[in-house]
């Protein structure tokens, strides 16, 4: 996968001028001192102007001062392609831990990482553990990191917060100096004059410059008498202008010289030039247009390689079809699901099938994630002061969503209204137009995500979160071990937080006391707001049991009200328990719903089918998935008689 | 024989001087052989008799180098002009990519001259290739003989081209039009090139 280094790519075979004397200084410093110095390096210039050169320099002067270090060279394209192979073959971990134990990562050509939202996303977290683990990285691209189209605002900060250094033209002194270096190499003696007169024309970068140069080596070689410094001029002009037509050779330069041969040569040159080109030009022209626009282009590629001519314009026009037609599903998944319209399926011709199928995945994905229970609205909620930190926070959140408290985190035992309240606030952002609120417990989240993994379609998931405008996630506590969902959490966590979407969870406890979940999740959640819910006041209480019975139009005297609010609950929920086993013991004995019968049901002997018939969950073991949690409603209050108990392990 | 090659990249060019007997084919590649350098060409192979006449034929490759990406060679081939060599002709003439019809000026070798362009036509037919498909050139050799004995170049064109191909006046034993010759030649086969793969 890692390329390796091109020998002759060291800091000795670089020439240096004031253009570059800044990229080269930094990079010789990196070499020496990796991780410490400027940590990341990123190198930034035109085309063809040593990028690629001193990005391999500084490997080799690193290997050089410690051959033990471990240092990988890779373009980003190779990156990327390994990544998604790993990620193919389910390594994306054991990926990840590969390039995080690379001393020295230099990585070319990262220019490419425009829309590809994941790419960026995994190479800003290789660039934060490199960087956190003391390893070095160093990149290079065609232009500064805010110019990079599509870069996440973070990647670009975390780019830029090393140095970014750029490389210029070289000016003439420094182009003598490369000329004569390279002469040099090729054991090539000229006229004195000839490369001034090289360095003296216009070349936009190095490599240009060495194409000249060859030319000069290949006229010397062939004529076998040196070049003076007008022929040069002559030789060059011509071929600059005839270079479109790809001819090594300018036509009509040796002609005169009573070389027939030569003559010969250049005419067949510039014929063999028209005639190849001429169709090779068209293919190539395609190619090189599609692939500027980011498309696939092996398929004209293999055109040029076929043994007959082609049916040349329409494999083009073929393919120019394919690709409007991939140019349309990537529009209408882009509506759909902005992530999924980045995808490499998108880009490859060759690939409509997959394309099509893609799309209608997506289209098929649309559908929103789950969201918030119609059953727990706001207005039913009960405020008292035990909870109205939690409640006030709630509407602090409906006012600003995404910018006050991000992200808000309930807390409380079980029982309290947590779920109630979550839910509250995911029916009221989603009454904003456009609202997506993803609402769901965190079991269903991972076994969601489980899904996803297992159906493949895991970028079609994240898809899906990632156009919420809300993510509430109830019980988070339960994702403790689970590690893929903390990781895609985390991700999902940042890119919401980033667009200012809303964040909620409920736990059982603050954050920082929950164990099994990794540093940085719980960082995350205590980020924004942990507001508690306690045990419910009398207020709340009271509240709570008049809608209780008001809903089962039961109207109870308040001297039962006030006889259950004052009973010790410690949650909501047992205290609904209580309320239901009153009004169905009152139910079954037929008579009215008094504070006396509520103080026999409760006190006296607890008639045992009424209670049965209740239905709520306020006695029997709850095993909770946290071990570590200790909620006195998932105690066991009110054994049930042996004899019930026995019949219970039998069933 | 294909002319281009894209998997290997390499353009090879086979080019057949045809023509009667004595009419100056092997001269020409003489001639072309002393000015390709000795880097650039394979040895010549001639199969001659005691007298110098071509008694199989005569073979001359040229390896023009990289010429946009393609690696590129010229083949030429001489054939023995005499009647009855027909055999060999045809063996020469298989998967030629062009034709170059060295006719001798003298006017008593008109008839020769005719004789063997149709032989030329008809060995093409025998390989299934229509002569008015194959890129072909005439070249009227020896054209430095007295004006008396020999036919203008205008005459010649009257006598022979009647297909209106490109005709090169010649003297190749000083060189003067061969390379003429061999360039109008290489521009057609090559142009072929363009024109076969819009097809």
């Amino acid at each position: 996968m890692t390329t390796a280094l091109n020998a002759k790519y060291t800091f000795d075979t670089f020439v240096v001028g004031t253009a570059n004397r800044l990229a080269v200084t930094a990079g010789r410093t990196v070499a020496e001192n990796p991780g410490s110095a400027y940590n990341p390096l990123f190198i930034y210039s035109g085309s063809g102007l040593g990028k690629t050169h001193v990005l391999m320099a500084i490997g080799h002067a690193a290997k050089k001062l410690a051959p033990t270090l471990n240092v990988e060279y890779l373009t980003l394209d190779e990156y990327v392609e390994a990544f998604h192979a790993a990620i193919a073959a389910g390594q994306g971990d054991a990926f990840r831990r590969r390039f995080q134990n690379v001393d020295v990562l230099l990585v070319d050509d990262v220019q490419f990482l425009s829309n590809r939202k994941e790419m960026q996303s995994e190479l800003l977290r290789l660039t934060e553990a490199l960087q956190g683990a003391g390893h070095q990285i160093v990149l290079t691209s065609d232009r500064p990191p805010p110019e990079i189209a599509d870069l996440d605002e973070r990647l670009i900060s975390r780019l830029s917060g090393g140095l970014v250094v750029d490389m210029g033209v070289p000016d003439y002194e420094t182009r003598v100096a490369i000329l004569r270096r390279k002469a040099e190499e090729r054991g090539t003696s000229f006229q004195p004059g000839v490369l001034e007169t090289v360095a003296g024309l216009e070349f936009a970068n190095v490599r240009e410059l060495m194409g000249a140069l060859n030319r000069l080596v290949a006229f010397q070689a062939v004529n076998d008498q040196p070049i003076n410094a007008e022929a040069t001029k002559q030789l060059l002009s011509a071929a600059a202008a005839a270079a479109r037509a790809a001819a090594p050779v300018a036509p009509g330069v040796s002609s005169g010289s009573g070389d027939e041969f030569g003559a010969f040569l250049a005419d067949v040159t510039v014929t063999v030039g028209k005639a190849v080109e001429a169709w090779r030009a068209r293919v190539g022209e395609a190619v090189l247009r599609w692939r500027g626009e980011g498309y696939r282009t092996h398929r004209l590629e293999r055109l040029l390689e076929q043994e007959t001519p082609p049916a040349v314009d329409e494999a083009i026009a073929e393919f120019v079809e394919d690709v409007e037609r991939l140019k349309a599903l990537e529009t209408e998944v882009g509506q759909l699901d902005p992530q999924a319209s980045g995808e490499s399926v998108f880009r490859d011709p060759e690939r409509m099938s997959e394309a099509e199928e893609a799309a209608a995945q997506v289209r098929a994905g649309v559908a929103p994630p789950p969201g918030p229970s119609g059953a727990f609205p706001l207005v039913g909620y009960a405020v008292g002061s035990s909870n109205e930190v939690a409640v006030s926070a709630v509407r602090a959140v409906l006012d600003q969503p995404g910018k006050k408290y991000n992200p808000l985190v309930l807390v409380g035992k079980s029982g309290l209204g947590k779920t109630h309240l979550l839910n509250a606030l995911g029916l009221e952002l989603a009454r904003a137009n456009g609202a997506v609120v993803a609402c769901l417990s965190t079991q269903a989240f991972i076994d969601e995500l489980i899904a996803a993994i297992d159906g493949n379609r895991v970028d079609w998931w994240r898809a899906r979160y990632r156009r919420a405008t809300a993510l509430l996630l109830d019980d988070i506590h339960l994702i403790a071990g689970k590690e893929r969902t903390q990781e895609e959490l985390f991700n999902l966590f940042n890119l919401l937080q980033d667009r200012e979407r809303q964040l909620a969870f409920t736990a059982p406890a603050h954050p920082n006391t929950l164990t099994g979940i990794e540093e940085r999740v719980v960082s995350r959640l205590e980020g924004g707001l942990v507001a508690e819910l306690k045990e419910p006041d009398r207020a709340v209480k009271r509240a709570v049991l008049e809608r209780l019975l008001a809903g089962q139009n039961v109207t109870p005297e308040p001297a039962l009200l006030d006889y259950l609010a004052d009973r010790p609950t410690d949650s909501v929920r047992s205290l609904v328990g209580v309320a239901q086993r009153v009004v169905g013991a009152a139910a079954a004995e037929d008579v009215p719903l008094t504070a006396g019968l509520a103080r026999e049901v409760l006190e006296g002997q607890a008639p045992r089918e009424a209670r049965r018939s209740s239905g709520f969950r306020t006695s029997g073991i709850v095993v909770s998935s946290l071990g570590g949690i200790k909620s006195r409603e998932k105690m066991v209050w009110d054994w049930p008689e042996v004899a019930d108990r026995l019949i219970e392990e039998l069933r | 024989m294909s002319l281009v090659n894209f998997t290997t990249r390499e353009i090879t060019c086979k080019i057949v001087y045809y023509g009667p007997g004595r009419s100056g084919k092997t001269t020409n590649l003489h001639y072309i052989y002393g000015r390709v350098p000795d880097s650039r060409r394979g040895r010549m192979v001639s199969l001659a008799t005691q007298t110098d006449r071509t008694l199989f034929f005569d073979f001359l490759p040229i390896d023009l180098g990289q010429i946009s990406g393609f690696n590129t060679r010229f083949q030429l081939y001489t054939v023995p002009g005499q009647v009855y060599y027909n055999a060999t002709r045809r063996l020469v003439l298989q998967g030629a990519d062009g034709v170059v019809f060295v006719a001798d000026s003298q006017a008593r070798q008109l008839d020769e001259n005719l004789e063997s362009l149709q032989n030329l036509q008809s060995n093409l037919l025998e390989h299934g290739v229509d002569i008015r498909t194959m890129p072909l050139v005439l070249q009227y050799n020896k054209q430095d003989l007295p004006r008396e004995l020999i036919l203008s170049t205008a005459d010649l064109d009257d006598a022979l081209n009647f297909r209106g191909v490109a005709s090169f006046s010649a003297d190749a034993l000083h060189g003067v039009g061969v390379f003429e010759t061999l360039k109008g030649v290489s521009e057609m086969v090559l142009k072929r090139l363009a024109a076969g793969s819009t097809a």
